[in-house]
């Protein structure tokens, strides 16, 4: 029991994917100029991870093991994510118009999210069971929309500050996600059992 | 007996500078050479003038009508003759001009009839109408039509009738003199509000640094031997006069964020306004005139009972400015704005003309960054966190700064006061209000237009389809009688008409109806106007000739204008 | 060799039918992304983008077949609105189109205004009252500022005046900021 909380923890604070792992940077300057924004897509990336993470390890064990196509791994699971996030769009514009409008524009984004494909990957690399799987797919993702949400209240508030003419925009938001980042290094201290 | 006081959360202590200006009587004013009366003074639609240039006006004649409900008449405050009706500054930060009557005094001041009113026999809604169109408003500062205020809430009746004579803000003595030298009459308005708004106690709050106004209002209380009434001393503190802070202060209840003060059953008028109800019901006079502090850089700081509409230099001029005086501040100096030229009329809002000067008001320390220290949410009175709504107001990100309740800000100036970097915090409150008002304008403007264009699509569509229609059903009708008439003869010799025929004979009917159309071809829509509408056009007509040829006669004047 | 080409042409077969059968079955009529669109627009419906109106200029945007620097009265904030919606990059006003001008209402000299009732057609928003051979006049408060009135106008008696500001359109200006002068 205590494994599977050390897996989500594990991935939401000490190998955080964006700020440790530097995966899923894209959406991570793109979409956090704004705070609503940036829950928006944390939401829809923490849906599709999860959903995508369970899939693929179904297809992996189920179809490539056995096939002995494991080399195909990589572009089966591209193939594989790119199909979910589509049909997870078509399904949610259906039935919930509310829910589309919040996630609507951000699920196309989600698929060349490299975040979406590196935590899949990560699962195979890490020999994960289907259970550990589906949970470091959603810790990884709630600590992609922690990250996300944390760094955009921050981007707000940048807009008023006085930030020297050469460092405004991208240039400061870089900087402050490399301040990020070693903050939550500090997080590996959290792993003793290691 | 003692009462429980509350407290609103923070404030401040200013220096109040009210000492010099109460130690003289209210003095009045003579008359000026000629007066410039603003239509629009209060909250609400502008009035519409009611005068034109020649015209004579005696004092207390409605110069202006309220527009609708929220809005407030407006009256000539001597008599004399109307000069112009024109655009004139006003006083306002903007300096922008508003549309003015220009009064010269014919220095009778003679009262005109006086429309009275039986306080007794009419009705609530009677008096309401009576007070708006005697032109009285909040004479504490936001002029909002009092009429409006004067309804009791939802359950008919009111707990508690809040009077303001706190006067917090410094340098301004207005109301403490009202109170000192009319109490009496101001206690009659107060009752005349408690009968309308059906009030079951009155409370009247007054700083304790005006002892002497709030003896002479006990007194007046004792002599008048109502019941019900009470005279308060409230602790000093800046802004204790603002209608919440009050409200808060002597019944302790706390008005929360997009409610009035009326679902709790408070209403609060200043004392003003209950001496200028009390002169409307009682005597008949509209609003025309009011007390003015001057004070600031002046030898004499004193109180003046200034008619609607006197310049301000020929105010300050009784009490003596100083020659280094660079600036008229309307308000006091926490609230104030500063007025675009010296001789801006004083209008119903103007409870003070501050003089100012370099020495006595230095420029401000350059502004330095936030350091998010925390002072301004320690002052705010309304419990706000201005430092919030600063950084978002400056990164013009004005849903943020809507988030933190901007509109809650009552722009009392206390956190511009305590601020260590000296940043003039109001002002960036003010700009992001005013941006959001304006934007909500823009959009408002945005949404009927595309509402009526959609109108106008949908319209255009269906007429098309009507005409269509009825175009198809008389082609129908034409067919079906041609080949009726054109059935009866050929029944003989053929056995029925070739299409050819029918065709024709639509062709040639439609031509027969043309020509026929065309021999009555008097204009359609002249024959059914009137001989003087027509006689209008033939004008237009003559006038749209002598346009196209410039050298004969001009034009005759279009009779709108004469 | 052919099992790994067997295994992917199964896994994109069977993924294509699903993504097909679902959009099928899930299909959903409108655009939402139209309808933002047309919220940030100024629905002055003047046509200077080259579009009949504010609709369909965003429908246009919407469907890529249209910059987002088309529109005169939205101005720069229009379209850095419409960047920040569409997550694409701010870009000037194209000049094509025309240039960003001060509010303005239309006004008709009632004295050469012959009542032909053009304008009264080519007005978008119904903003112009009046009957043939009667004189026309504009509702200001209904009129966008589109300047259509003006070309089909016989005898050239509509002009535009910019829209005075008064006390209640007057706006607080952005506080001065001094911390240069302070060094």
């Amino acid at each position: 029991m205590t494994s599977y909380l050390f897996v989500i923890l594990g991935a939401v604070l000490v190998n955080n994917v964006v700020l440790v792992r530097i995966l899923g940077l894209c959406p991570f300057m793109g979409v956090s100029k704004k705070l609503d924004t940036a829950v928006g897509m944390g939401a829809a990336t923490t849906f599709v991870l999860t959903l995508g993470c369970g899939t693929s390890y179904l297809v992996d064990h189920y179809v490539l093991i056995p096939a002995g196509v494991d080399y195909l791994r990589t572009l089966a699971f591209i193939v594989i994510i790119a199909a979910i996030v589509q049909v997870t769009e078509l399904v949610i514009q259906k039935t919930s118009p509310v829910l589309h409008q919040v996630l609507g524009i951000y699920l196309p984004l989600i698929t060349t999210n490299c975040a979406v494909l590196g935590v899949p990957l990560l699962n195979v690399a890490l020999h994960h069971d289907l259970l550990e799987s589906l949970l470091f797919g959603f810790g990884s993702s709630v600590g992609f929309s922690l990250v996300l949400v944390l760094f955009a209240g921050i981007r707000e508030r940048l807009d008023g500050a006085d930030v020297p003419a050469p460092f405004k925009g991208t240039a400061i938001a870089m900087v402050t996600a490399g301040l990020m980042s070693l903050a939550f290094m500090g997080f590996a201290g959290l792993d003793k059992y290691h | 007996m003692l009462r429980k006081l509350f407290k609103f959360h923070g404030g401040v202590k200013p220096q109040t500078n009210k000492e010099r200006s109460t130690t003289a009587p209210i003095a009045p004013v003579p008359l000026p050479d000629k007066l410039v009366i603003p239509l629009h003074q209060s909250v609400g639609g502008p009035p519409r003038p009611l005068v034109q240039r020649g015209d004579q006006v005696f004092k207390g004649q409605r110069i202006g009508a309220a527009d609708g409900n929220l809005s407030s008449a407006v009256h000539a405050s001597t008599s004399g003759i109307v000069r112009d009706v024109l655009p004139a500054v006003m006083p306002h930060t903007s300096g922008l001009t508003t549309l003015s009557v220009v009064i010269e005094p014919d220095g009778e001041d003679r009262w005109g009839e006086l429309d009275r009113i039986n306080v007794r026999a009419a009705t609530p809604d009677e008096l309401r109408d009576y007070l708006r169109d005697a032109g009285v408003v909040g004479l504490g500062g936001a002029v909002f039509p009092s009429h409006l205020k004067l309804k009791p809430g939802k359950e008919g009746s009111l707990d508690t009738l809040v009077i303001n004579g706190a006067e917090c803000e410094p340098f301004i003595t207005c109301d403490d003199m009202l109170m000192r030298e009319r109490a009496t009459d101001m206690l009659k308005g107060i009752s005349a509000m408690r009968h309308m708004l059906q009030a079951r106690d009155v409370l009247i709050g007054i700083e304790d640094n005006k002892p002497e106004a709030l003896a002479a209002v006990q007194a007046a209380i004792t002599a008048s031997g109502e019941k019900g009434i009470e005279a308060i001393a409230i602790p000093t503190r800046y802004p204790a006069g603002g209608a919440k802070q009050l409200i808060r202060v002597l019944t302790g209840i706390e008005v929360p964020h997009g409610r009035r003060s009326t679902d709790f059953g408070v209403q609060c008028f200043n004392v003003g306004t209950a001496y200028s109800i009390h002169e409307a019901l009682e005597h008949g006079r509209p609003l025309v005139s009011r007390l003015v502090t001057v004070a600031g850089n002046v030898n004499a700081p004193r109180n003046y009972e200034v008619l609607i509409g006197t310049p301000m230099d020929h105010v300050v001029r009784l009490a003596g400015a100083r020659p280094d005086t660079d600036r008229y501040i309307m308000g006091g100096p926490m609230m104030g704005v500063r007025m675009p030229a010296f001789d801006v009329p004083v209008v119903k809002a103007t409870n003070c003309i501050l003089v100012g000067s370099p020495a006595l008001f230095p420029p401000p320390p350059p502004e330095m960054p936030c350091i998010r220290c925390g002072e301004c949410a320690k002052a705010c009175p309304a419990d706000l966190a201005p430092f919030e709504m600063y950084w978002f107001s400056r990164a013009r990100n004005f849903g943020k700064t809507q988030e933190y309740h901007l509109f809650d800000c009552i722009e009392c100036g206390c956190c511009s006061f305590v601020c260590p970097s000296h940043i003039p915090l109001v002002d960036y409150f003010r700009f992001s209000k005013s941006e959001i008002w304006a934007r909500e304008r823009e959009k408002e403007a945005a949404d009927t237009a595309r509402e009526r264009f959609e109108f106008k699509n949908l319209r255009q569509e269906r007429e098309k389809q009507e005409k269509a229609e009825k175009l198809a059903a008389k082609a129908a009708a034409t067919r079906e009688k041609v080949a009726g008439e054109t059935a009866t003869p050929a029944a003989a010799t053929a056995a029925k008409p070739s299409g050819d025929d029918a065709k024709r004979a639509l062709i040639e009917a439609a031509m027969e109806k043309a020509r026929q159309q065309k021999a009555q071809a008097a204009p359609k829509n002249v024959d059914v106007t009137s001989p003087d509408v027509q006689a209008e056009m033939a004008a237009i007509d003559a006038r749209r000739r002598a346009a196209e040829h410039p050298t004969e006669a001009p034009p005759p004047p279009p009779a709108g204008q004469a | 060799m052919l099992t790994a080409l067997l295994v992917m042409t199964g896994i994109a077969l069977l993924l294509g039918a699903g993504l097909g059968f679902a959009s099928i079955k899930f299909k959903v009529e409108g655009d939402p992304l139209v309808d933002k669109i047309d919220a940030i627009l100024p629905q002055t419906q003047c046509g200077q983008c080259g579009f009949p109106g504010c609709r369909p200029y965003a429908n246009a945007i919407a469907g890529g077949e249209a910059e987002i620097n088309q529109c005169p009265p939205g101005g720069e904030e229009g379209i850095r609105k419409l960047a920040d919606l569409l997550g694409r990059e701010f870009k000037p006003l194209s000049e094509e189109h025309g240039v960003e001008k001060p509010k303005s209402v239309a006004v008709i000299d009632e004295a050469t205004c012959i009542g032909c009732t053009l304008c009264i057609q080519a007005c978008p928003v119904d903003a112009i009252v009046g009957a043939a051979k009667q004189m026309h006049t504009i509702i200001a408060a209904d009129c966008t500022g589109c300047e259509l009135c003006l070309a089909p106008c016989p005898v050239d008696c509509i002009v535009m005046e910019p829209i005075a500001e008064t006390v209640d359109t007057w706006k607080w200006r952005y506080p001065v900021f001094q911390i240069k002068q302070a060094a």
